[in-house]
């Protein structure tokens, strides 16, 4: 075991689109996985960044974390600067006033950068078919405000706009199903990752830069300051929420649906949501209803496994 | 050799842009705009010109891609009108801080509500201070050379700031006009190709966007404001550039028939010219009028204007849009300030007129010019009047 582990960071690229020395939080699993697909690009790659955590920590004049061209604008329009940058550099290639050569484009943006306040503009650019990979970064609120509850917050959350009170068990709305949504624009690549699966995360974020046309990624990214979790559980969070089912790993490629990680018998949702101070004050019977949801949720997603495979 | 063709003025604005070989155009269609954006569109796809053309799904991300394709490096266009401007105009303020030399027209238009189509001057003075460069044109002529100064200026080294032409919705966009169209070549002698300082290039990267801690903010605000401050002489050079290739010299405030003036109307964009008119009809009545016409809004030129309105008596300024509550019309209450510092000042009498299209005829000058003179008999010219207003 200790052999495979100094084999397996062997395979890592050395090269960090980001550079240590910023200001995330101790275990922040979303940082992490800006590294992962920071090596999964390489150098020859240009970020549009939306406004959030991984904004803030990695920007601060006159300073930067990024080792790659980096532009930021605003919240909700990653995807719309990152569709400007790629149509500005194709058209100056084409033009022959800069070299052609191949540029990764990544738009990137937090969960209410992507499901909430961007998906208006993240729809135009994948409707429009711009060569681009989009990744979200779904650490399940507006962190860098303070914990407010997005669209992409799970049922029975606690966080400071969904607070778990007398009469309200925290967060009374489902998961919105982002990846879902990128499915329906019927571009060529969707995955889910997670940092917790590193080789996992960069191999997608691979087809996904590889891909022509628009790809989108959908990063599960463990909080630890927002979700109540000591750090050193931020990598075991994330191998639960998969195991447990809540948050499956797969590919959507040209249409087909791919497990990417096979769990033959899910684990109780619960030893998933005992961790994390977010969910302290569920009872029983709210446990059995977020259960019933991942079991229903999870049949769904194996159904469209299935037909995906019948179908080629 | 350049030809003098009658031509709607937002065919026009495209062909100078056209002309301006641009790389990318974002934008979203809104009345009285679309002309610009269909001509425009048309181009690309008949390969009059190569640029890309992103068909977004709004303004806000009109103005993003633009910020992106600038940042790329690319020569960039947009335009927009009233509630676009409204909806993109978080991220104009951010194109000017991050200094990209994106041109956009405005097509000026009424903000809702209620909502309105027609012309007048609320949308502009939504962004008075996002700290772009912003003018007015009078005719499609003037639109013309405008849109192909401002990307030179726009572009230069020493200004690198997004420009806003103003062009009066209807009243400029939808009508005929004589206009001369440069030829190619003229334009790429005038106008070079863009030579970004900073691009977004994986062999030389740069973070652009980066956010500020109170110890640098108001430093980054100064620093602004210095650049915008010092691009007025460029673009007077750049004028005048203009000026000597064409024949046609813009200047930051022109005036018409001031000489021995008494009373000067203040206005900006295509009211000047019914304004012109009405000052010839008053001058053979005797009245001692003439006008004077901001043609650059921002950076305010202090120094012409104080040379034009020098010896007037008074200011007669037409407003095109409302401060509710406020001290007076936008335009109004900036030249008040702005005369704050002179010794004999012209007295300024404020009226906010042709608001979503209404007509300001000659008559009406001649009529706000003798109310003027009622207010100032009677010793009360603080604040504005809302003229014309139906009972
Ligand atoms: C138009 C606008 N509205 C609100 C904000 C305030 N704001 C900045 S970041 C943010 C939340 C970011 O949440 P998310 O996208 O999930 O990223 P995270 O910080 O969680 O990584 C909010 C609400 C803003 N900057 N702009
Ligand atoms: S608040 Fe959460 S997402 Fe933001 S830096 Fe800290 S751990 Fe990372
Ligand atoms: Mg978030």
């Amino acid at each position: 075991m200790e052999k495979l582990n100094v084999y397996a960071v062997r395979l890592l690229p050395k090269y960090e689109a980001i550079a240590p020395g910023h200001r995330a939080c101790q275990g922040c699993a979303e940082v992490l996985a800006v590294r992962l697909v920071g090596k999964a690009l390489g150098r020859n790659t240009v970020v549009a960044c939306a406004t959030g955590c991984m904004e803030i920590i990695s920007s601060p004049l006159p300073t930067t974390s990024w080792r790659v061209p980096w532009i930021h604008v605003a919240f909700e329009n990653a995807a719309a600067v990152a569709s400007g940058v790629e149509a500005g550099l194709k058209v100056l290639m084409r033009k022959g006033r800069i070299p052609k050569k191949k540029i990764n484009i990544l738009a990137m943006g937090g969960d209410g950068g992507t499901a909430d306040i961007g998906l208006q503009a993240l729809s135009g650019a994948l409707e429009r078919g711009h060569n681009f990979t989009y990744v979200c970064y779904d650490n399940e609120a507006y962190m860098n405000t303070g914990i407010q509850r997005s669209s992409s917050t799970p049922f029975g959350a606690a966080t400071t706009t969904s607070p778990a009170g007398k009469v309200k068990p925290g967060q009374v709305t489902w998961k919105k199903n982002m990846p879902e949504i990128a499915v329906a624009h019927n571009i060529p690549y969707v995955a889910t990752a997670c940092p917790s699966y590193p080789f996992d995360l960069m191999e997608k974020v691979k087809r996904a830069a590889e891909t022509e046309g628009p790809a989108y990624v959908h990063v599960f990214s463990v909080c630890p300051t927002g979700w109540r979790l000591t750090p050193d559980l931020a990598v075991r969070a994330g191998r639960l929420a998969v195991e447990t089912g809540i948050f499956p790993l797969y590919e959507v490629v040209e249409g087909k649906y791919k497990l990417s990680v096979e769990i033959p018998k899910l684990r109780p949702v619960e030893d998933y949501l005992k961790i994390q101070g977010r969910f302290r004050h569920l009872t029983p019977d709210l446990i059995d209803k977020i259960q019933e949801r991942i079991n229903k949720d999870y049949n769904k997603l194996l159904a469209k496994i299935r037909f995906s495979e019948e179908m080629s | 050799m350049p030809k003098r063709v009658g031509m709607e003025v937002s065919i026009g604005a495209s062909e100078a842009v056209r002309l301006a070989n641009v790389d990318a155009i974002a934008a979203y269609p809104i009345t009285p705009q679309t002309h610009i954006v269909e001509h425009l569109s048309e181009f690309v796809a008949n390969g009059e010109l190569d640029a890309e053309f992103i068909p977004v799904e709004s303004e806000h991300s009109a103005m993003s891609v633009c910020c992106g394709t600038s940042a790329a490096g690319a020569r960039t266009f947009t335009c927009t009108s009233s509630q676009g401007l409204a909806l993109m105009s978080e991220i104009v303020f951010i194109a000017s801080a991050m200094q990209l030399p994106i041109v956009m027209i405005l097509a000026n238009r009424s903000l809702s509500g209620p909502l309105s189509i027609w012309n007048d001057h609320t949308d502009v003075m939504l962004v008075r201070d996002c700290g772009w460069i912003q003018a007015f044109g009078e005719n499609g002529q003037e639109i013309f050379d405008l849109t192909l100064c401002a990307f030179k200026i726009a572009e230069d080294h020493r200004v690198l700031l997004p420009f806003m032409v103003n062009m009066d919705g209807f009243i400029l966009s939808h009508v005929i006009e004589p206009i001369e169209i440069l030829d190619q070549e003229t334009v790429d002698s005038f106008l070079p190709v863009y030579n970004p300082l900073y691009r977004l290039d994986p062999d030389n990267p740069v973070t652009m966007g980066a956010f500020a801690m109170p110890d640098l903010y108001t430093e980054t605000k100064k620093a602004q404001d210095e650049r915008l401050k010092a691009s007025l002489p460029v673009i007077e050079e750049i004028w005048e550039e203009y000026g000597k290739l064409t024949g046609r010299t813009y200047h930051p405030v022109e005036t018409y028939k001031a000489e021995g003036a008494k009373t000067l109307f203040v206005t900006m964009g295509s009211f000047g010219e019914t304004a012109s008119t009405a000052v010839d009809a008053m001058r053979e009545d005797g009245e001692p009028v003439g006008l004077c016409k901001i043609r650059l809004w921002r950076p305010f030129p202090f120094q012409a204007f104080h040379e034009a309105v020098k010896g007037v008596e008074t200011l007669i300024v037409i407003d095109r849009a409302t401060s509710y509550g406020g001290p007076g019309g936008p335009v109004a209450a900036e030249i008040r300030s702005a005369l704050y510092t002179l010794d004999t000042p012209p007295k300024v009498v404020d009226f906010i007129a042709g608001l979503a299209g209404r007509d300001v005829a000659p008559g009406d000058y001649k009529a706000m010019y003798h109310r003027a003179q009622e207010k100032i008999a009677s010793g009360d010219i603080a604040g504005y009047e809302i003229y014309g207003v139906r009972d």
